[in-house]
């Protein structure tokens, strides 16, 4: 479950009430693992990526007390985020880090997995944009990952462009390349409206962690939607061990109320899932058509074009300017 | 006429495109490059280019310092032996100009304080990052006109320009370009991002530069002080380009760069690497035009204490 990624559409506002209500509630219907900081990350506060309501340590010191069965975890983008802000989330009691890299760049994770390890913490190699690697490219930054002691790799789709058959094809070839008890995870955007299938064909490839949030919340079109997919599996007789009536209440009377608009396929959304753009551009996309003046599906189909990654949040307002240039030219 | 004589240490990327910005200049002359595997290609191109070589590491070096008449030396190898090569090098009167994160001596980053450091004949002087190279000038510009609470940069640079030491230890560039955004670029609090961008043909480096002031920003003033400071830079990176900015917005000054660099060696893609050869480079033409002037001095560095700065000349 991640809440994490909830802090995207909320432009990283959500307070420290909200957080723990709906963190007590997940934990209460049996979510295990509920990560909690900047939507980019620890160290993610900036003019870049948006400064938050509240520090990391501020959300982690209220919600990780609260938790009865749940874990905590982090993510941390190597380049954003440094082994310090590790070091500060684990005395928080955070058990699960995940570090975050673009699908080809796994190299730069080494020092934070190698020290996630020696801390003894559940340590995740998250390789975003996914969609952007063939799967022999994949199972080489896997294994990377794997080799400095990540115990779990996850493929990640950031942009909800990956259809069922490109999940299983990746997922697939990762599983057999890594050793057998490394775990896969998956981690799905909506934007295309496959979030819970592709959820779906990542456990036949051999994931046992899948990322979800209660009504979606999360960049872009949001995340795979939790209760949805819980009620599928319940019906396929998959085992998650999350009650879905009580998953469904935090979803419908916790999360939708804080929503700052309907977390949707909207064009926009449905633009970064059918380019293959980063999803947490989808607001700064947004902000900068309404300053300059041109729209955001032509923004973020620029950027794609411009093969931008995770983190280039600048590179929207720079395009959005030149473009305008154009324009008036 | 006369030249300073230098040495290279570390015949890789780096090392191999400042050997070719050294021999263009019209006060330094590049003599010894300095490697520790007799089989690299960095070293057979140095020697066809005639340097003398030697790889047994700066230890090889030491015998000719005297002799050879080496004055500067630059450091491209890594953090971890820096300060033994710079110990060993300082001892015999040579300055170190110090391209590696291990950043022991003084910040350099020079359209904002190189000057500076000349004045105090610095023996060792660090140059901080690339990121911090492109961007500490701009966060300089604005906090000459007014006070910067908050200055944060972003860094963008291909996938091949990115080597294995900048991989393996990626918090030491978020660590020590943001010290330098404070400390060099005169924000209260610096923050430094760094993205690696595979995107093929290789992406020329980006770097966006955010202030926050602490009150209004006269824009009118700190526009022309970013455009005075972006001509500074292009004295020696001439690929140094403002692409979009400054934008104003609130408190908020946002400069868009683009680097690209001379294509030395490296490709022109690789700013990032290019405006760190053409900053030692740089400083050390800058520091070599006080010694060809007589008003600076190397002395050997005493065992103990402080760098030594007898002979040090009025300014």
């Amino acid at each position: 479950m991640t809440l994490r990624d909830g802090m995207h559409p909320k432009r990283h506002q959500i307070s420290l009430e909200q957080m723990k209500s709906i963190a007590t509630g997940l934990d209460e219907a049996g979510v295990p693992l509920i990560e909690v900081t900047h939507g980019d990350g620890l160290g993610g506060a900036s003019v870049n990526y948006g400064f938050p309501a509240h520090s990391d340590e501020e959300y982690l010191s209220a919600v990780v007390p609260l938790m009865r069965q749940a874990k905590v975890s982090a993510l941390l983008l190597p380049g954003i985020g440094t082994v310090d802000h590790l070091r500060m989330a684990r005395d928080l009691g955070v058990h699960t880090i995940r570090v975050a890299t673009h699908c080809t760049e796994a190299d730069v994770s080494e020092q934070h997995i190698t020290q996630a390890r020696q801390l003894d913490m559940d340590t995740v190699g998250f390789l975003m944009m996914s969609h952007m690697s063939d799967p022999t490219t994949l199972v080489k930054q896997a294994r990377l990952m794997e080799s400095y002691g990540a115990n779990c790799i996850y493929v990640t789709d950031s942009a909800g462009h990956l259809l069922p058959e490109g999940v299983k094809a990746r997922l697939g070839a990762v599983r057999d390349a890594l050793k057998p008890e490394t775990e896969l995870g998956f981690h799905g955007h909506h934007n295309l409206a496959m979030g819970v299938a592709n959820s779906l064909a990542a456990i036949e490839a051999g994931a046992c962690r899948i990322d979800a949030a209660a009504a979606g919340l999360g960049a872009a079109a949001g995340n795979t939607p939790l209760e949805v997919f819980c009620a599928v599996c319940e019906m396929m007789g998959v085992e998650t061990g999350i009650n879905v009536a009580k998953v469904t209440d935090v979803a419908e009377d916790r999360v939708v109320p804080i929503m700052d608009f309907p977390i949707r396929i909207d064009r926009d959304a449905l633009t970064i899932g059918f380019a293959g753009v980063y999803g947490s551009f989808l607001l700064f996309a947004k902000r900068a058509a309404a300053k300059y003046g041109v729209p955001a599906r032509e923004i973020l189909i620029e950027l794609g074009r411009r093969g931008m990654v995770g983190g280039q949040e600048d590179m929207i307002e720079d395009a959005a300017i030149t473009m305008a240039k154009t324009r008036r030219t | 006429m006369t030249k300073i004589r230098c040495a290279l240490i570390g015949p890789g990327n780096i090392g191999t495109d400042l050997l070719y910005k050294l021999k263009r200049s019209p006060v330094l002359e590049p003599v010894w490059m300095v490697g520790i595997d007799a089989t690299s290609e960095g070293l057979a191109r140095a020697r066809d280019m005639g340097l003398k070589t030697t790889s047994e590491g700066v230890d090889g070096l030491l015998p000719h310092v005297v002799a050879d008449g080496i004055q500067i030396a630059f450091d491209a190898t890594s953090a971890y032996v820096h300060a033994e090569n710079s110990r060993k090098l300082n001892a015999l009167g040579v300055l170190m100009i110090d391209l590696t994160p291990a950043a022991i001596g003084p910040y350099c980053v020079p359209p904002v304080n190189l000057a500076e450091h000349v004045g105090k004949c610095e023996m060792n002087v660090n140059m901080v990052t690339c990121g911090g190279q492109a961007t500490i000038p701009m966060v300089a510009a604005v906090s000459r006109i007014q006070k910067v609470a908050y200055g944060e940069i972003i860094a963008t640079v291909s996938s091949k320009s990115a080597g294995p030491g900048t991989r393996k230890n990626i918090d030491e560039f978020t660590r020590t370009t943001a010290g330098a955004v404070e400390q060099v670029g005169g924000a209260a609090k610096g923050k430094a991002i760094i993205i690696i961008n595979p995107a093929e043909p290789p992406l020329i480096m980006r770097d966006t530069v955010h202030c926050l002031t602490e009150s209004p920003p006269d824009q009118g003033a700190i526009t022309a002080s970013i455009q005075a400071m972006i001509q500074e830079v292009q004295k020696y990176v001439p690929g140094y380009r403002l692409v979009n900015g400054p934008v104003f917005d609130g408190n908020r000054v946002s400069v868009f760069l683009e680097v690209q660099g001379l294509g030395d060696y490296l490709p022109t893609y690789a700013g990032n690497l290019d405006i760190m050869t053409a900053a030692g480079a740089r400083t050390a033409e800058m520091f070599a035009e006080e010694i060809l002037a007589g008003r600076m001095v190397l002395a050997p560095k005493l065992a103990t204490g402080t760098p030594h700065l007898a002979g040090c000349g009025a300014h």
